[in-house]
């Protein structure tokens, strides 16, 4: 066993020192191979972290989130449809959203409005700690909450008329912050100042960067909304099984809405970045081009150079075993190294440096962009995965040709001297 | 030094960074727990559907929530032109075809 390992490391020195007399090819090649594995690698860990982390916080989205489609397009939920949607068996609570767009031309960016859950609807307090936040749900007669009460709390700031909660994302854009006022250009014309109540959290900027919770008043106010519609219903569901079911009711009863089941969000965010998907599909083919390339230069044979050499080591006495061997160790050289390099760094770029290659392509057109740390969801699978992807097919794409190449006649692989 | 033990020398500390970068995972994982859980009690409370990735349309801010038409949402001809729309595909029930009708 000590001989065959001696044997092997000699190989190993001589392949090495083979490799560093073509110095310029073989670190171009290996610059190359390192960059395939940092992307494939880099897209593979941050596709699957968004994933992951996705599936993980909105595991708790709404069971039911209920439209109306008018002519293909959203259009405002009729309050009184809840009624209906109420006696449909199976039902547990049906409540309201309200929800929308606004366009701050200041700064060209959207903001997603948002009327925490109140009126009508039991009341939410998140009590944000210093790091965590707490969801109590207070139970009580609905007809009794009051109107004026503090319908969202978070860090000791409370939503109240006139005040508004705002993403971090919004806070870092405007450079604006708690006491400061906001205004808005309302449906009608006239300018609304809204103070800022808070600042949600940092942490939470992948859900809410772009958030800003104001009250139910304030944003019929700001939209002209009617009292007698809202964005959308949520709807929750007694029993679980039944979540499909009452989605299917509720599109019997009531024809132009179209409910949304968590399932379906769910799935949207599994598929997003899909390998199937619009860019995704262009860095994979280019990926997967170059390696074809890799392995079409390896498999339709070897240089003059490279033959001769072979001839010369079989004509000292190398086996045709021994030169398949460094061969082998050729490709596993190269490719061992191009793998680890460029998983570890992709490792780097991805939890580190907040995918900084991605960046400028996924934030588009938009001016507010979460300013998000993603964690780090990787494991052995995802590693072997790429493992198989890269390396093996390299290093036995190096075999193939060797084989053909090892077992001509020395005298003839010195002598031959095309490409 | 021989160049096969610089090899295994760097191969041996591939994998032990390899190794440290899972544990780094494993730990950071544990780390953030408390932050996926304000994140995904924040959704529950406010009943919110989708993560804020890509704001520049409202079917990119709201992509469980977009029309069923999204991309001729401005005019019958108007097609996909924001660059996240690039990233993401349509939800899969509209994808889905119920009955083939060849």
């Amino acid at each position: 066993m000590r001989a065959w390992i001696e044997k092997q490391r000699y190989i190993i020195d001589f392949t090495i020192s083979s490799l560093l007399r073509r110095k310029v090819k073989n670190f171009g090649l290996l610059a190359l191979y390192t960059l395939i594995v940092f992307i494939l690698a880099s897209t593979m860990f941050f596709t699957y972290s968004i994933k992951k982390e996705a599936s993980l916080i909105l595991k708790d989205a709404p069971e039911i989130v209920v439209q109306k489609i008018v002519a293909g397009r959203h259009d405002l939920f009729p309050a009184s449809y809840i009624e209906t949607i109420k006696k449909i068996r199976g039902v547990a609570a049906v409540e309201s959203r309200l929800w929308g767009y606004y366009y701050d031309s200041l700064v060209s960016a959207n903001y997603t409005l948002l009327t925490p859950p109140s009126n009508g609807s039991p009341t939410h307090n998140v009590k944000s700690s210093a790091k965590t936040t707490v969801v109590e749900s207070e139970s009580g007669d609905q007809q009794a909450v009051d109107m004026a009460k503090p319908l969202f709390e978070l860090n000791g700031a409370v939503l109240e008329p006139e005040t508004l909660i705002i993403g971090n994302g919004i806070a870092r854009l405007r450079n604006i912050g708690k006491g400061d006022y906001m205004p808005f250009l309302a449906f009608d014309g006239k300018v609304i100042n809204l103070k800022i109540a808070g600042v949600l959290s940092s942490q939470s900027e992948l859900v809410s960067s772009d958030l800003m919770l104001i009250t139910e008043d304030d944003y019929r106010k700001l939209f002209g909304i009617d009292k007698g519609y809202v964005t959308d219903l949520t709807v929750a569901v007694s029993n679980p099984s039944e979540v499909a079911m009452v989605a299917s009711k509720i599109k019997k009863r009531l024809p132009q809405a179209r409910p949304i089941i968590r399932d379906e969000i769910l799935r949207t965010y599994d598929s997003i970045f899909n390998w199937r998907g619009g860019m995704m599909i262009v860095i994979f083919s280019a990926a997967v081009l170059a390696f074809v390339i890799f392995a079409w230069d390896k498999a339709s044979g070897l240089s003059a150079g490279e033959r001769r050499e072979i001839g010369i080591l079989k004509a000292v006495g190398w086996e045709t075993s021994d030169v398949i061997q460094m061969k082998f160790w050729e490709g596993a050289v190269v490719s061992l190294t191009a793998f680890f390099t460029g998983v570890i760094l992709a490792y780097i770029h991805v939890f580190f440096t907040g995918p900084m290659v991605f960046e400028p392509a996924l934030k588009g057109w938009s001016n507010l962009y979460p300013n998000f740390e993603l964690t780090p969801f990787v494991n052995i699978e995802q590693l072997t995965t790429l493992f198989f992807l890269t390396v093996v097919p390299y290093t036995v794409a190096t075999i193939v040709p060797i084989w053909k190449a090892a077992t001509i006649d020395p005298d003839s692989a010195m002598r031959f001297t095309g490409e | 030094m021989r160049n096969s033990s610089l090899f295994f020398l760097y191969l041996s500390a591939g994998v032990f960074l390899l190794g440290l970068l899972l544990v780094h995972a494993s730990f950071s994982t544990n780390a953030r727990q408390e932050s996926l859980d304000e994140k995904s009690a924040m959704v529950k409370a406010l009943r919110l559907t989708d993560l804020c990735l890509f704001t520049e349309a409202r079917y990119t801010r709201h992509l469980s929530q977009a029309d069923l038409n999204t991309a001729f949402q401005d005019h019958p001809l108007s097609l996909e032109h924001f660059p996240s729309g690039s990233f993401t595909q349509p939800p899969e029930g509209i994808t889905q075809r119920h009955e083939s009708l060849d």
